[in-house]
């Protein structure tokens, strides 16, 4: 027992070999019988005992290197040789066979010399057993099958791009390999194999879209497309390594899509834009998806959907301005109320219903994607802003919202559908740039419904006024608040009145309603000297008597153009009421004197004592001489007012109501509310440059230029011209000077 | 003491020299002795020469030279009569062709014309025929900004800020006006010359005349 003779190298050498002998008749498939437990220890322990052996008998350095050998020889008898015989598919089935019993002979083997990885292989800091297998497997097999390999597997990739079925799991396994034998690092796998694969990928879809591009309409092309990617998606799933799906699919999309996008877009048929007429939704959200892959590539896209949104808005602006201009021509000479009123509702509603449309476009096939919310809005703002049959978009917004709010309005809706169209109006505001002029002509409709009682809902009223103070601040409704406000307080006072002269036991002939409102919520309306029929005169008196009572700080000025009046009027078949506005009844009354029925007043005669100006005596003698209601005779008797016609009651008027109201045509305001926005833009522009130059105290021209549009832009695009204009007129009134030293700059002077 | 003596006999001379023109009951010289300053000098009295020695002897009112204005000037321009004068008032001609000092002296052309007390401003066709004494003839846009002044009509009247900014125009702009930005303080009135120029010179040019 203690007669422990060292194992000789040779001889444990050919035990060892023994047992590698039988291990590649295992491989080999030649009938063998497994190692016995037995039989493993026993390798084992030869490999122990002639590693512990004391020198010169430990033979860890020639084990090792004759455990490299072991490989490198059967790799020269057997692997290389049965590799070189085979092609293709059937070359792939070999290495995988070839690399799986590597495997399971490293397994063994490693097992076997077990004890060297232990201490032998530690100490001198050299490759494990495992890495020594692989490394021999990976330097005189691997290297010299891997393009052939790498050749095999590409061609049947190519078989399955064109429709055949192939052996996924076979690719998978021996991508394995390539993998497997980077020994931690992708770079193997990347240089040997996915190089190339990008390569020909690029090469095969680059063939591809250079046909189905001459055959293929977009929509058809995109499908051909998403399912090209979606199927080199599932590949990478199926058999390639994880970190090539991003490069392949970037190869594919660059191929397929970036190089062709112009072309695609620009299709003449069937391209974006027609994709956009002809409404085919599930190909623009295909294009969408598609072309959010590429880099800035859906620009373009963007681009189209801008341009067809503002042409389809442009189309609308002009189908208004021909109807309006046809209109005009048919009605030339008539004196028409509202010209073209009947279309101004139609665009605004045309352009909410556009609106929406191409809202749910963004949604649907766009993602709500900020790039395509950006281009529908800029393609509102572009024609949004364009002149519409002679109007500004603001005022015709302005006149829609009047429509929706008073009473006797032609659209009968639901209060939910006033409300959501209201919403609607108010968001169609924010793409209009001239906003204060919006709200000038919305005030004065304002100012009519809320005095000649034709609102048809405080509620509504109120929710617009919010909706509106919401959207572009409180500065913005703030006079308008104050205007409902008002009519409110104007109530109390009434009663107020109302209650002092009863308590004073004042009479008037007539029933006199007063609304007093705060000059600065209001419009500005011209102050016209009527004189007052004697019969109201009183009245008049009473109610400034009381009313400077009440207050010493406050002056009063009556504006009667916007007072309304009943008179009853005794015509010879029955009396007949008559609900005229004051200046209406001003004039009849003129004819209530102790003359009689017959007496007759010249146009001077009219024009004198009502003290008013021609203009408004042509449109009072108008609306009750040759209007509807003919309460006056004029002599001669034509359609419209001479200065040299006469004018008498018609004693014989009746008409089958008892009460009639005669309409007064309002003076077209419009003119009047761009100078007033004109003139409060001057007094804004001067404020926001003196506020700026306050703060700053020196600044540049355009810096100065920049400061101003940015803090006006809420309301209006101010002009350059204008602003510069503003800039020298503060010059010349001393708020400014030009720096002396840098005439491109500006001092603010205290 | 030579030079002191000398000093008070030279002040003697010019204020002489001053009282040939003087007025009866000022002690300045008005109108009439301007002119027959003017006459004596060889110059008319709208000739640009006079408005340099006006210039130069600080006169605050068109027409009138006080006393002190007309000594300190005449001491300066080292004229104690009327030949001495004159050859000084030429050798103005030089002084101002430099562009600071034709700057100041333009400058002083536009004050000169606020006649009235509290005047900021001045008429256009004043503004022209003042641009014609101040600026020398020689300058490019003095011809088509004074045409243009007069056909269009945003402006009646011109302040000192757009007088001063068309002297800077003339120093630093082509004569086709090609490095001009608007973009820049330049005042609108000068926006709207140069946007007429560059019609003019497009070919808008004058109506054509029925043959």
């Amino acid at each position: 027992m203690n007669d422990r003779r060292p194992i000789e190298l040779e001889t444990g050498w050919s035990y060892m070999e023994n047992g590698i002998k039988k291990l590649k008749r295992l491989l080999e498939e030649e009938d063998e019988q497994q190692f016995s437990a037995e039989q493993y220890m026993q390798m084992y322990t030869t490999i122990y005992n002639m590693c512990t052996q004391k020198p010169p008998h430990d033979y860890s350095e020639a084990l090792y290197d004759r455990y490299k050998q072991a490989f490198s020889l059967y790799i020269d008898e057997k692997v290389l040789p049965s590799l070189r015989d085979h092609r293709d598919e059937f070359l792939l089935r070999e290495l995988l066979k070839r690399w799986n019993n590597h495997k399971v002979m490293v397994r063994w083997l490693s097992r076997f010399f077990n004890y060297l990885d232990r201490y032998y292989i530690q100490r001198h800091s050299l490759h494990s057993l495992q890495d020594v297998g692989l490394m021999r497997f990976r330097d005189e097999v691997y290297v010299e099958m891997k393009k052939k390999a790498k050749d095999a597997i590409l061609a049947l990739v190519e078989m399955e791009r064109d429709g055949e079925q192939i052996d996924r799991t076979l690719l998978k396994n021996v991508l394995g390999i390539f993998i497997e034998v980077g020994m931690g690092s992708m770079d193997t796998y990347d240089a040997d194999f996915e190089a190339y694969l990008l390569a020909e990928s690029a090469a095969y879809y680059q063939r591809k879209a250079a046909a189905w591009i001459q055959e293929d309409s977009c929509p058809d092309y995109m499908l051909k497309a998403e399912e090209c990617l979606k199927a080199e998606e599932e590949r990478v799933v199926h058999y390639l390594h994880v970190t090539t799906k991003a490069k392949l699919l970037r190869a594919v999309e660059t191929e397929l899509l970036a190089k062709y996008e112009t072309r695609l877009l620009e299709k003449e048929h069937s391209g974006a834009a027609a994709l956009l007429r002809d409404d085919k939704k599930d190909d623009l959200a295909r294009m969408y998806r598609l072309f959010l892959r590429i880099v800035k590539g859906l620009d373009p896209v963007a681009d189209v959907f801008k341009r067809h949104v503002e042409s389809e808005g442009m189309k609308l602006v002009r189908e208004v301005t021909e109807a309006a201009a046809a209109k005009k021509e048919k009605d030339a000479g008539k004196l028409s109320r509202d010209t073209g009123s009947a279309h101004e509702q139609q665009f605004v509603r045309a352009v909410i219903d556009l609106h929406d449309k191409y809202m749910q476009y963004v949604a649907d096939c766009f993602s709500n994607s900020s790039l395509f919310h950006k281009a529908l809005k800029e393609a509102f703002e572009s024609f949004c802003n364009k002149q519409v049959a002679g109007s500004s978009s603001a005022e015709l917004m302005a006149n829609f919202c009047d429509n929706l709010l008073k009473k006797g309005s032609l659209e009968k809706l639901s209060d939910e559908a006033v409300e959501e169209t209201l919403e609607k109006v108010v968001k169609l505001l924010a793409y209009i740039s001239d906003k204060d002029l919006f709200a000038e002509f919305y005030r004065k409709k304002l100012a009519r419904r809320l005095l000649f009682d034709k609102s048809a809902s405080d509620d509504h009223e109120r929710s617009i006024l919010a909706r509106l103070k919401q959207q572009c601040g409180a500065q913005f409704t703030s006079k308008m608040e104050g205007m409902v406000n008002d009519l409110q307080l104007a109530r109390e006072k009434q009663q107020q009145f109302d209650d002092w002269k009863q308590a004073g036991e004042k009479e008037l002939p007539i029933e006199l309603s007063v609304n007093v409102l705060t000059t600065g919520f209001w419009p500005t309306y011209k102050a016209v000297d009527l004189a007052l029929p004697r019969e109201m005169v009183e009245g008049v008196e009473q109610f400034k008597e009381w009313y400077e009572g009440t207050t010493k700080h406050r002056k009063l000025t009556w504006i009667y153009a916007l007072g309304n009046c009943s008179l009853k009027a005794n015509f010879d078949v029955r009396p007949v009421e008559l609900i005229l506005s004051t200046f209406q009844a001003a004039l009849l009354l003129l004819f209530n004197n102790e003359g009689g029925a017959d007496e007759t007043l010249t146009y001077a005669d009219v024009k004198e004592r009502l003290n008013l100006p021609d203009e408004d005596v042509m449109r009072l003698l108008h609306s009750l001489a040759c209007a509807k209601y003919k309460v006056l005779l004029k002599e001669p008797n034509t359609k419209t007012i001479g200065k040299s016609d006469s004018f008498r009651m018609n004693t014989k008027f009746t008409d089958r109501l008892r009460r009639i109201k005669i309409p007064l045509p309002p003076v077209d305001e419009k003119k009047k509310v761009i100078e007033d926005v004109d003139k409060d833009r001057r007094y804004a522009i001067d404020a926001a440059i003196v506020r700026t130059m306050k703060s700053r105290k020196v600044l540049q021209h355009q810096q100065l230029m920049l400061e101003v549009v940015g803090q006006l832009q809420r309301m209006f695009q101010p002009d350059f011209r204008l602003i510069k204009k503003r800039i020298e007129d503060l010059i010349q009134r001393d708020y400014l000077e030009r720096d002396k030293d840098n005439a491109n700059q500006y001092r603010y002077l205290a | 003491m030579k030079k002191a003596r000398s000093a008070a006999k030279e002040a003697e001379k010019i204020s002489t020299f001053f009282n040939i023109y003087r007025d009866t009951d000022s002690d300045s010289i008005g109108p009439e002795g301007v002119e027959r300053l003017c006459a004596d000098l060889g110059l008319d009295p709208a000739d640009r020469r006079v408005l340099l020695l006006a210039w130069k002897m600080g006169a605050q009112r068109m027409g009138y030279f006080s006393r002190g204005e007309f000594e300190s000037g005449a001491r300066a321009l080292k004229a104690a009569d009327a030949k001495s004068l004159r050859r000084a008032a030429l050798g103005l001609e030089d002084e101002v062709a430099a562009p600071a000092a034709l700057l100041a002296f333009a400058t002083f052309a536009f004050k000169f014309c606020l006649t009235e007390p509290r005047q900021k401003v001045v008429d256009r066709e004043t503004a022209a025929q003042m641009l014609h004494i101040a600026l020398p003839r020689t300058e490019p846009h003095l011809e088509p900004f004074t045409r243009f002044l007069l056909e269009q009509s945003e402006y009646k009247v011109l302040s000192l800020d757009q007088w001063v900014g068309f002297l800077r125009f003339t120093q630093e702009v082509a004569a086709d006006c090609s490095n001009y930005d608007e973009n820049t303080a330049w005042p609108l009135l000068l926006d709207n010359y140069v946007e007429w120029r560059r019609r003019e010179d497009a070919g808008g040019g004058a109506p054509m005349e029925e043959s």
